[in-house]
């Protein structure tokens, strides 16, 4: 415990003035309590952190309706890394106080932890790891209010074909799960129009091989799959160095840092997201989120909300134990703020329900552009 | 492989890998004085580097850089992101050798001893500018926006490139000249040849192993400008692989001989871009350690051998 009380403290370093979370777990005939893991530091916090805030303001909302219902959330801080994550994991699985788990946020630190929480009979609602393996492999316990990466590959093959019409594309990734599965969709789904690749690493600073070798190809559209910490660099030398190509990313790259990393060189940039721009969310949730953030919720903003409320849903209902609540997430079948939530057997939210949107970087913002449409 | 790429441009790619292995040549230095008069080898001294990277982004964003800023202000950014740099980048090294160095060097500490306090000091410097700055990355103004400078056959040569590789090779040249035909420059070949020898002849050894450290860091400075200037951002871990890379650089060219830094810096550089455009970028730290390994199998001096104290050219 002396980890999690330790964990817990640094994650609420940063916490801007949210939550209010005690650490009183049960009690009483309804509650529980919550295990929130993920990137609330670290370089891809930017990521994560709207989506934290959407399960905590949830939590608020649902503790005002329901004051004699007690839940609390607790969070443990990941930093996006699986190394972190697993002994974490390992911690909540045995403290029989914890009935659910939201998480993980990235595709990594999901997949190490998956065999952890599904032994343990824990559910895991993740609000954005997206990589479509997560899904395969039989898991029991792991469901996620996103589309997977398969989705958002045909979504941006649609979008290559029929928005940038174009005829070759230059493809790289960062060897990440998350970079090198989203950009095989891509590859699949374009076959011959991917007319050269290249494959960059974590905390690479200098890009000039994978430059020189887009500038041979001579393509319309490069499209990196990863995160900003190598994405940004990237796009801002090879802009330097006059690659007009057009720049495509993906959710990874759905967070404000990237474009600030880029600085001017960013504009016109698209990036994919599965996730819901503010306007489009339902309820009260975006006038909810801006009144108590000071923001509009960013990426994902929404479906950290909606994790946080299928489960929220599942205490109010009775469900105490981790078995009626793995079940009850496996049959929840409602309207949510991000988007209809029901999961087929796999864990993966009902395909016909997913949306994708593209997003542009205008400057100052990232500009909703439309829904992809699927076919 | 991809044969065809790397030969179909292979002045380019040569060009970019020289530009690049400029940089790690001008860091290479520091690790290469220092140990050719202490036989230490400072890994802060990438540390040093990176504060060097922050102090010229600092620098350009308290004078209000912009990007293409027009000849006359664009000078005057240089300048002062070159002092910027190397005062921060100087200062460090000097500070280091002052806090974690000098009393160990009194107290006759085993050479292990250095190296632990030389990794932890590393560790402290780039974590507390991970808490301090953020640990994403930092970008900054192009002041110097890329153009080509001349092109020969299809080889576009930018002015960046030239200007790193030009400035490398003068920087370089003059710190042969000064350890070579000064007063203070004898003083350190002393020092590094025996140090005993030269206390008895009057040399005032304290103050030539502060003169090192100060080159190094005034160069590590001028590196993170040309470094700024070329890739227009930082982070704080970007000190750890470009300084192991430059240390590879500096055992690569012969550990203790300047020259042999310039080289190994070049040779590395060279190595990566080749690699990378063979197969893909994920590839290039592999291909230049095994360099590395199989240099150092043939000629376990480096390929100049190890020469600071023995320099007499």
């Amino acid at each position: 415990m002396g980890i999690a009380a330790a964990l817990f403290a640094a994650a609420g370093c940063q916490d801007s003035g949210g939550g209010g979370n005690s650490n009183n777990a049960s009690g009483g005939d309804c509650g529980g309590k919550i295990a929130v893991f993920g990137a609330f530091t670290g370089p891809n916090a930017g990521l994560v952190i709207p989506s934290l805030n959407g399960a905590k303001l949830a939590l608020e909302q649902f503790t005002a309706a329901n004051p004699n219902c007690k839940v609390t959330m607790q969070e443990f801080d990941t930093q996006g890394n699986a190394d972190q994550a697993t002994p974490i994991a390992n911690q909540v699985a045995q403290d029989k106080s914890f009935t659910a788990v939201i998480g993980g946020f990235f595709s990594g630190e999901s997949k190490a932890t998956m065999p952890i929480y599904q032994a343990a009979g824990l559910v895991m609602v993740a609000p954005s790891a997206t990589a479509t393996e997560l899904t395969q492999a039989g898991n029991k316990s792991f469901h996620r209010v996103v589309g997977n990466d398969g989705t958002q590959g045909a979504a941006a093959v649609q979008y290559i074909k029929n928005t940038f019409k174009a005829q070759k594309v230059f493809v790289i990734d960062d060897g990440t799960p998350y970079g090198v599965g989203i950009i095989d969709e891509v590859k699949k789904g374009l076959g011959p129009v991917v007319v050269g690749s290249d494959k960059v690493q974590t905390d690479q600073t200098n890009f000039d091989a994978t430059i020189s070798k887009i500038k041979s190809a001579a393509p319309e559209v490069m499209a990196y799959g990863g995160y900003t910490n190598e994405a940004a660099p990237f796009l801002k030398q090879a802009r330097a160095a006059g690659v007009t190509a057009k720049f495509l990313g993906f959710d990874g790259l759905y967070d404000p840092a990237f474009p600030k990393g880029v600085g001017p060189a960013a504009k016109g940039a698209i990036v994919t997201c599965p996730c819901l721009p503010a306007a489009e969310a339902g309820g009260t949730f975006t006038a909810d989120f801006t009144k108590k953030y000071g923001e509009a919720p960013g990426s994902y903003g929404a479906e950290g909300f909606d994790a946080a409320q299928i489960l929220l849903d599942g205490y109010k209902a009775g469900k105490k134990s981790r078995e009626d609540l793995l079940a009850w997430v496996n049959a929840y079948d409602k309207q949510g703020v991000s988007k209809y939530l029901k999961f087929d057997p796999t864990g993966d939210v009902d395909k016909s329900k997913v949306v994708v949107w593209s997003y542009e970087w205008d400057g100052s913002a990232f500009k909703p552009q439309a829904e992809i449409k699927l076919s | 492989m991809n044969f065809d790429e790397l030969f179909g441009h292979l002045g380019q790619h040569t060009v970019d890998g020289l530009s690049k292995g400029a940089i790690y040549a001008l860091v290479a230095l520091g690790y290469t004085l220092v140990y050719g008069v202490l036989k230490l080898i400072n890994f802060a001294h990438s540390e040093v580097f990176m504060v060097g990277t922050f102090a010229v982004v600092g620098t350009w964003s308290l004078l209000g850089a912009t990007n293409d800023p027009g000849l006359g202000m664009m000078i005057v950014f240089l300048l002062a992101g070159l002092v910027g740099g190397a005062l921060a980048s100087g200062a460090t090294a000097v500070a280091v050798e002052r806090i974690a160095y000098k009393r160990l060097r009194e107290m006759n500490a085993p050479p292990l001893i250095f190296l632990i306090t030389a990794i932890g000091l590393s560790l402290v410097l780039s974590e507390s500018f991970g808490l301090w700055q953020g640990r994403l990355i930092v970008g900054m103004p192009a002041v110097l926006p890329q153009s080509t400078a001349f092109t020969i056959g299809d080889t576009k040569v930018s002015n960046t490139q030239l200007v790193i590789v030009i400035s490398a090779l003068v920087m370089m040249a003059a710190l042969d000249q000064f350890i070579n035909r000064t007063r203070y420059g004898r003083g350190v070949r002393a020092v590094a040849q025996n140090p005993d020898t030269a206390a008895l002849m009057g040399v005032n050894k304290d103050r030539v192993i502060m003169l090192i450290f100060l080159l190094g860091g005034l160069l590590a400075g001028a590196a993170a400008l040309l470094y700024c200037l070329r890739y227009g951002n930082t982070r704080f871990n970007v000190g750890f692989l470009l300084g192991l890379k430059a240390f590879t650089a500096a055992v690569l060219g012969g550990i203790g001989n300047l020259r042999g830094a310039l080289l190994g810096g070049l040779l590395l550089g060279v190595v990566e871009v080749y690699a990378a455009t063979l197969t893909t970028s994920n590839w290039e730290d592999v291909a230049a350690f095994v360099v590395l390994v199989v240099v150092l199998l043939f000629r376990p001096t480096g390929l100049l051998g190890e020469s600071l104290g023995r320099a007499r050219a």
